[in-house]
């Protein structure tokens, strides 16, 4: 048995073994603020009062129970039964990032959305979908239509802007209606009405994060104006350059559930695709790559050109002349994989310039991935956004050439590089509205708001991809007076049907026409509103286009069938614009979990941790290595320094992280923060990164490769990393991994089962414990996590913090080690095994690899945790559970320091209706509570706390199959966080049902010497810390890397 | 002679004797008593058997057992509340209705299904007898019952039963809570009858002390009588019962302080298990809506009003529609009834005073309980067809509920899901399956 000797670490203080870091790391808890020498002396009166004090509550306590009421419906709706949730498919929408969904509700209340199965992304969900639901009870929504400050009605609001409206039309004014993408047909429609009706309208559609660079090279290369849709489950080979597919790109919840399908291996099936990243900030899917390479943002052309060039001379294709002369590790290699997996491969990359993706193009098409992994013939519509058209409205606007704009729930003031411009043209016009559902940044600048509803409260409709859509349907009554901007557009248009009623005749007349499966409409309505999606060619009304000239720069000799491209002028130009090597510091700008800014204002999305970073609270500049040892920066559990950031005119002092991977030379800066106007929780978390954001060509440029200037100021600053806290000591049995080849060799040799010395020669440590077992005859829960397929992404890490009402505790408690996640993503980073010294391990620190560990409570069967607890509050089921019981719990923490896996958490102050702890907003209003799940307690102060495997959903499961007289099965329970995996990394399941999944996956045996009377069959599963014979019911199964060298 | 000491003290032990005897015999005769109730229970249903003898049949109504009862049971969940057999309430009497409604046979059954499945298309269709009826009843709607032909005929051998039974005697009537009412009444004479042997008992006893008592001052005088007597005795006569030395005795002093210690600390100890306990709670309600009358006279299911308790984690405090039901036609003068029309109009839902308040940290699920378990209301809601007002019947604390697990069985005939559990069970020991046996005190039973 070979034994895998790589060296682990979390962060760079353990790497570089910081004797502060190791000091702490020795405790569980730190120190606790105020109790140090300042802490002020208690006197024998404040004894008294508290005496007094806790005597007087006895007594209280004592006292009569209120008299507490309990009122029931008046009319009760016959769908709704309190205690029973009900299910709704809806879909989420946030610009045009659309996901089929369903919602859970009890009592009418929206609580938790998983992903519909019948989806694009086959019930793939991301965190932030999982966290929308709380969005919909954000204090800081509006809750009437405004006109300025002051509240208005509908009819003022109304017939104001329709008067307005009108006197512009007459003038021959000119209207512009700025959104994000639109890939709603109802919606489109509504805005063709509009339209129609006041002539001189024009249709801004710009996204924050634009993929506009990759419609128009599709534009330039096939004639289609769209980014395709991409099947990853057909590629054997990915090469990425700086795509982030995995986290930040548009519908990355379809490309994870891909993604996990083809990194999954097994002893019959030991084949798995090979990833390529070239990037320069270390992102979630360069974290997941075989190999990663760092390159500068300014070297991307390149990259892709001496690509192309390397899979020309192969085709015997003329290369690009002029891009050669970057010195890229492993370019060679990815072409010559690609070339072998020809037509099961796919290139793809993130850059927003047409130039790069043209090239792209021209590698997908020399590879034949057309037809197979792209799919042009079905585009994806999440990213309809034209920098171009922006830019055009931008100046235009600026110049006064029109006369009134209208903002459909977008927000450019904010997320535009040019939103200042915006801010100080929108006082010019005379008539500006905006739909957000929220005063921000932009809409508080406009002269009315007319609110939409949030997605929850709302019908609506999408089409994701070409001839596929999701119906969106309220799963609540409107909180708030609120309308649907759809309904907005109708009534302004003089229309006076619902919104409703309009979205349901277009169904009528387009997909109901288009089916042939039903001649009732109304049935066809009830089965598509049931399953939520419905499948079909149909054709939507296109947007209304200004005749302007829509053309991408490289359109030479398009035609709309077939590749064709002007490669020898795009390849000047990207010897233009690109440089083989470059000294200077480029910065490239990227988003995470946050997202790009709307829901800045959630405070679930603000404490997840960055998956890479493990930062919460704040963006901050990434920088590498080398930067850091050059000018003598430090990093320990987040003490850091800020650095003076300068980009072109713009200056920012900004917080500086040291990330390892990150590619010399470059910094990295998140956007989506540093928002004025997101509410309370969003407001002034870090800086706001969109002005920084280079406009070249007019497409917006993610990377900023001149004019960069970073200088330490000195300042100190905090960043709430979570990443070094609850550390597993220095144990080296926490993450097993392999290479494919020598997984394929022999399948046994991935994982080394730790074994001990006796007088009876070495044993495995069930051998020897002390420890008699449990009998389970009923059932034996367990996980089963695939290291393999687990990207990070944190999906699961969102829906447990909805399911189990785990409070948010604010950046400064963060600091003080007490986040309250029940899962927690580890990042590891690792060195190669031929590091011998700390030299070579920094070096490897440079790129190391990455692998993803979710962890959460064990639930072991031989528990240290349930044998420290003085009032047994913790305690072992019948059915392979480590209990928690609140109301017993007195609060000693022996048990969190007994625990091997540091995944207990206690709850040191109240987070519920607290001031102190108001960006807990779950738990802080009575409508934020709205969230809360009803079967779940809210915990009081003083208590410990930690993954119970959703025993309410075991509870309840179980109970579904007691009435129906059966034994339950996968469908009847699944946890939160396996149910929330858009790669299925994590399965839940009867450990004892020979028919479920976990069963199978770990190919359990009966084994009667076994203390819990089984064997796990299955070579890649190890439990974390094996030698400890805790026996946990969370199995891993060891990464496999699809890497040549064994 | 120390005849006269001795006497004393037997005197005071049959004093505390009797005491404890009569305790333990209220025990086991209150045990009697509930074996009796039993019996009378099985009798009951035995007498049910043998009523469903003959008579003249419907044809095409089944008369097999499992219809009728499978009938019964649609009737008591369905129909009950607005007819009954014998008597005209809110919808006609229906005995014979099979009978009475137009066509023969199978038609008349076919026009009962029509008429229980959308009543208003019937009588919209300008059926005589349809139109007939609705002119007798308007403005009262039948609520639509989308049942299956079968289960109408299944109602209808019920009601076919019940018919040729005739109407019922007190005597014989039955129902989930006719049953429970018997067994309370039960509990109730034996306890009377309880109380006249023990206050039999404790008179006897105490003319027994009397006359120990006065058998011994008869001795004592005999012996004062006599002169020769020795030391000893003369001691023993002479003896005065002095409280003042009793209260300077050290044994009888550490005696009383260990049983006012003992006492005290009982009675604290019984007083703070209770704080936070309603057992009892009584709250005066908005509506004073009685139990009584709707479960214990009209015997309406729980389920009707209560529809979440076999389907859900609440009961369900039923909403005013669920009142308007009836309440449309029957007692409209009222003015408790008044009131559910004022929180109609208002549109103000009505605010009951909430008697089980069990705490947030507890997790309990009906339909566990009264679906899987098949536990009757009346074992933790009490006699609550007997109640005017209702309280709280059971103390609602953890040790009650643990208790309760216990002792109960878990009802898994026929239910697949506790097939092995029972197997497993059975191999180890004879005693029935407990809840406690498969875990039923786990804490993330309840707690979570």
């Amino acid at each position: 048995m070979k034994k895998v000797n790589k060296t682990y670490w979390k962060g760079l203080e353990q790497l570089t073994n910081d004797t502060e870091f190791v000091k702490n790391a020795q405790n569980e808890f730190p120190e606790v603020p105020g109790e140090g020498e300042d802490a002020p002396s208690r006197s024998r009166r404040d004894f008294l009062k508290m005496m007094g004090f806790s005597l007087a509550a006895a007594s209280l306590a004592a006292c009569e129970a209120p008299i507490r009421k309990a009122i029931p419906y008046l009319n009760k709706p016959v769908d709704v039964d309190p205690g029973i949730p009900n299910y709704y498919a809806s879909t989420y929408f946030n610009g045009g990032d659309v996901y089929s969904v369903v919602v859970k509700t009890r009592e009418g209340r929206p609580i938790k959305l998983d992903g519909n199965k019948h989806g694009v992304a086959e019930g793939a969900t991301t965190g932030q979908v999982e966290a929308s639901v709380l969005n919909l009870y954000d204090t800081n929504r509006l809750q009437n239509p405004k006109k300025g400050e002051a509240d208005i009605t509908w009819e003022t609001l109304d017939a104001e802007v329709k008067s307005k409206l009108s006197s512009i039309q007459a003038k021959g004014g000119k209207i512009a209606v700025v959104s994000e993408t639109v890939n709603s047909p109802s919606i489109k429609k509504a805005l063709k009405k509009f339209a129609d009706k006041y002539q001189n309208v024009e249709h801004v559609m710009y996204d924050p994060i634009s993929e506009y660079g990759v419609m128009a090279a599709h534009k330039a290369t096939f004639g289609v104006d769209a980014v395709p849709s991409y099947d990853l489950t057909k590629a054997d080979v990915i090469v990425s350059v700086a795509s982030d597919f995995l986290g930040s790109r548009s519908n990355s919840g379809q490309f994870s559930k891909a993604y996990g399908k083809i990194r999954k291996v097994s002893k019959d099936n030991p084949e798995m695709s090979r990833h390529y990243q070239f990037e320069s900030n270390l992102s979630l899917t360069g974290a997941n790559a075989d190999y990663r390479t760092p390159i500068k943002p300014s070297q991307e052309g390149f990259v892709v050109g001496q690509l192309y060039n390397l899979l020309a001379k192969k085709a015997g294709a003329a290369p690009l002349s002029g891009v050669s002369g970057a010195e890229v590790a492993n370019l060679e290699k990815a072409a010559n994989d690609l070339w072998k997996a020809k037509g099961k491969s796919l290139v793809i990359a993130g850059s927003n310039d047409p130039d790069v993706q043209i090239v792209v193009n021209a590698i997908n098409n020399l590879l034949t991935n057309y037809g197979s992994t792209i799919n042009i013939d079905k585009p994806a519509y999440y990213r309809l956004g034209n920098d171009r058209k922006m830019n055009a409205f931008v100046s235009g606007l600026a110049k006064g050439e029109y006369s009134a704009v209208i903002f459909y729930n977008a927000n450019p003031v904010y997320n535009h590089p040019k939103g200042d411009q915006i801010a100080s043209a929108l006082s010019k016009v005379e008539l500006s509205v905006a739909t957000n559902g929220t005063s921000d940044e932009t809409s508080s600048l406009s002269q009315y708001i007319a609110p939409d509803h949030h997605f929850l409260e709302a019908w609506n409709d999408a089409e994701p991809v070409k001839g596929h859509f999701t119906l969106g349907q309220p799963a609540i009554r409107p909180l708030f007076k609120t309308r649907n901007a759809g309904e907005s557009f109708l009534a302004w248009s003089g229309e006076t049907t619902s919104y409703y009623d309009f979205l349901r005749n277009n169904w009528k007349e387009g997909q109901f026409a288009a089916q042939s499966s039903t001649g009732d409409f109304d049935q066809f309505w009830n089965e598509t509103l049931y399953k939520g999606v419905f499948a079909g060619d149909v054709q939507t009304a296109e947007i209304t286009e200004t005749a302007t000239s829509d053309e991408a720069p490289a359109t030479e000799g398009q035609s709309s069938t077939g590749f064709t491209a002007n490669l020898a002028a795009v390849a000047s130009r990207i010897k233009k614009n690109y440089k083989a090597s470059s000294s200077n510091i480029e910065l490239a700008l990227y988003t995470n979990g946050t997202g790009n800014g709307s829901m800045a204002n959630n405070p679930w999305l603000q404490e997840m941790p960055d998956p890479i970073t493990k930062a919460t609270w704040d963006n901050y500049l990434t920088v590498s290595q080398s930067f850091a040892r050059e000018n003598g920066l430090e990093m320990k559990e987040g003490q850091t320094v800020t650095a003076t950031l300068k980009v072109g005119g713009q200056t920012m002092e900004v917080p500086v992280l040291i990330q390892p991977g990150q590619a010399k030379g470059t910094m990295g800066l998140a956007l989506g923060y540093g928002r004025k106007k997101a509410g309370k929780v969003g407001n002034e978390v870090g800086v706001n990164a969109y002005p920084l954001l280079a406009v070249q060509n007019e497409f917006v440029s993610f990377n900023v490769t001149e004019g960069v200037t970073v200088e330490p100021t000195g300042n100190t600053y905090k960043i709430a990393q979570t990443q070094t806290h609850e550390t597993v000591m220095d144990r080296d049995s926490i993450i097993k991994e392999a290479t494919l080849k020598q997984y394929k060799k022999d399948p046994n040799s991935v994982v080394d089962h730790p074994e001990f010395h006796t007088s009876e020669g070495k044993k495995r440590p069930e051998a020897i414990t002390l420890w008699d077992g449990h009998d389970y005859n009923n059932h034996h829960w367990g996980l089963a996590i695939d290291l393999n397929s687990c990207t990070g992404c944190s999906a699961c890490h969102i829906a447990c913090q909805v399911e189990n009402n785990i409070p948010v505790v604010g950046k400064e408690e963060v600091l003080n080690r007490r986040e309250m996640h029940w899962i927690r993503i580890d990042r590891y980073y690792s060195s190669p095994e031929s590091a011998d010294s700390y030299d070579e391990m920094e070096n490897a620190a440079d790129n190391p690899e990455v692998v993803f560990q979710p962890m959460m409570c064990q639930h072991c069967n031989n528990a240290p945790c349930e044998t420290v607890c003085p009032v047994a509050a913790t305690t072992h089921s019948s059915e392979g559970l480590n209990q928690m019981t609140y109301n017993r719990c007195i609060g000693t923490r022996y048990c969190a320091n007994n625990c091997p896996y540091k995944v207990r958490r206690f709850n040191w102050f109240k987070y519920h209706d607290n001031k102190q702890f108001d960006k807990n907003t779950a738990q802080n209003s009575a409508l934020g509570k709205m969230v809360l799940n009803p079967d779940v307690t809210v915990r009081a102060r003083g208590v410990m706390e930690k993954c119970s495997l959703c025993v309410q959903r075991i509870q309840s499961g179980k109970l579904k199959a007691k009435t129906e007289g059966r034994r339950p099965n996968d469908e009847d329970v699944t946890t939160a966080c396996a149910a929330a995996c858009p790669s299925d990394a994590i399965v839940f399941g009867d450990l004892k049902n020979e028919d479920s999944k976990i069963h199978n996956l770990l190919k359990i045996r009966k084994a009667e010497n076994d203390a819990n009377g089984m064997e796990i069959g299955e070579e890649r599963a190890y439990a974390v810390l094996e030698e400890l014979r805790v026996d946990p019911n969370v199995f891993y199964f060891a990464k496999i890397r699809n890497k040549d060298e064994a | 002679m120390a005849l006269g000491c001795k006497m004393r003290n037997f005197l005071f032990l049959i004093c505390i004797l009797s005491g404890t005897v009569a305790y333990a015999q209220q025990d086991s005769a209150t045990a009697a008593g509930d074996a009796a109730a039993g019996g009378e229970q099985q009798e009951t249903a035995a007498a049910d058997d043998a009523a469903s003898g003959g008579g003249e049949k419907y044809p095409g109504i089944p008369t097999d057992q499992a219809s009728i009862s499978a009938g019964q049971e649609l009737f008591e969940g369905n129909c009950k509340t607005c007819h009954n057999i014998h008597t005209k309430l809110v919808g006609p009497a229906l005995a014979n209705v099979y009978e009475r409604v137009p066509g023969e046979g199978e038609e008349s059954i076919e026009w009962l299904h029509n008429f229980i499945y959308n009543s208003q298309k019937v009588i919209a269709s300008g059926d005589p007898y349809a139109q007939k009826l609705w002119e007798e009843y308007k403005p009262t709607v039948m609520t639509s019952f989308p049942f299956e032909k079968e289960q109408v005929k299944d109602i209808l051998a019920y009601i076919q039963q019940e018919t040729i039974k005739g109407p019922a005697t007190a005597s014989t009537e039955t129902g989930p809570g006719g049953e429970v009412t018997t067994d309370g009444k039960q509990t109730g004479i034996s306890s009377t009858y309880m109380s006249v042997i023990l206050g039999v008992l404790i008179f006897v006893l105490v003319l027994i002390l009397v006359v120990l008592i006065l058998i011994v001052n008869i001795l004592v005088k005999y012996l004062k009588d006599k002169e020769d007597l020795d030391e000893a005795d003369r001691e023993v006569i002479e003896q005065k019962f002095s409280f003042k030395d009793l209260a300077t005795n050290k044994v009888f002093l550490a005696i009383l302080t260990a049983i006012f210690i003992a006492v005290v600390a009982k009675t604290s100890i019984d007083a703070l298990f209770t704080v936070g306990i309603q057992q009892g709670y009584q709250p005066a309600q908005p509506i004073a809506f009685s139990h009584a009358l709707h479960a214990g006279e009209y015997e309406i299911d729980c389920n009707y009003c209560h529809t979440g308790v076999r389907k859900s984690k609440n009961a369900n405090i039923p909403s005013a529609n669920i009142c308007m039901n009836c309440h449309s036609v029957v007692k409209t003068e009222s003015k408790q009834i008044q009131e559910i029309y004022k929180a109609v109009e208002e549109n103000k839902p009505i605010e009951w005073v909430r008697i089980h308040n069990l705490p947030d940290l507890a997790y309990f699920n009906h339909e566990q309980h009264v679906e899987v378990g098949e536990i009757e209301c009346q074992t933790c809601h009490g006699p609550i067809e007997e109640m005017e007002v209702v309280y709280q019947y059971a103390p609602l604390t953890m040790g009650w509920c643990i208790n309760c697990h216990r002792e109960t069985a878990v009802n898994a005939d026929g239910n697949d899901y506790y097939n092995k559990l029972v197997e497993l069970h059975n191999q180890e020991t004879d005693e029935p399956m407990t809840v406690e046996d498969i875990g039923g005190l786990e804490c993330s039973k309840c707690h979570y």
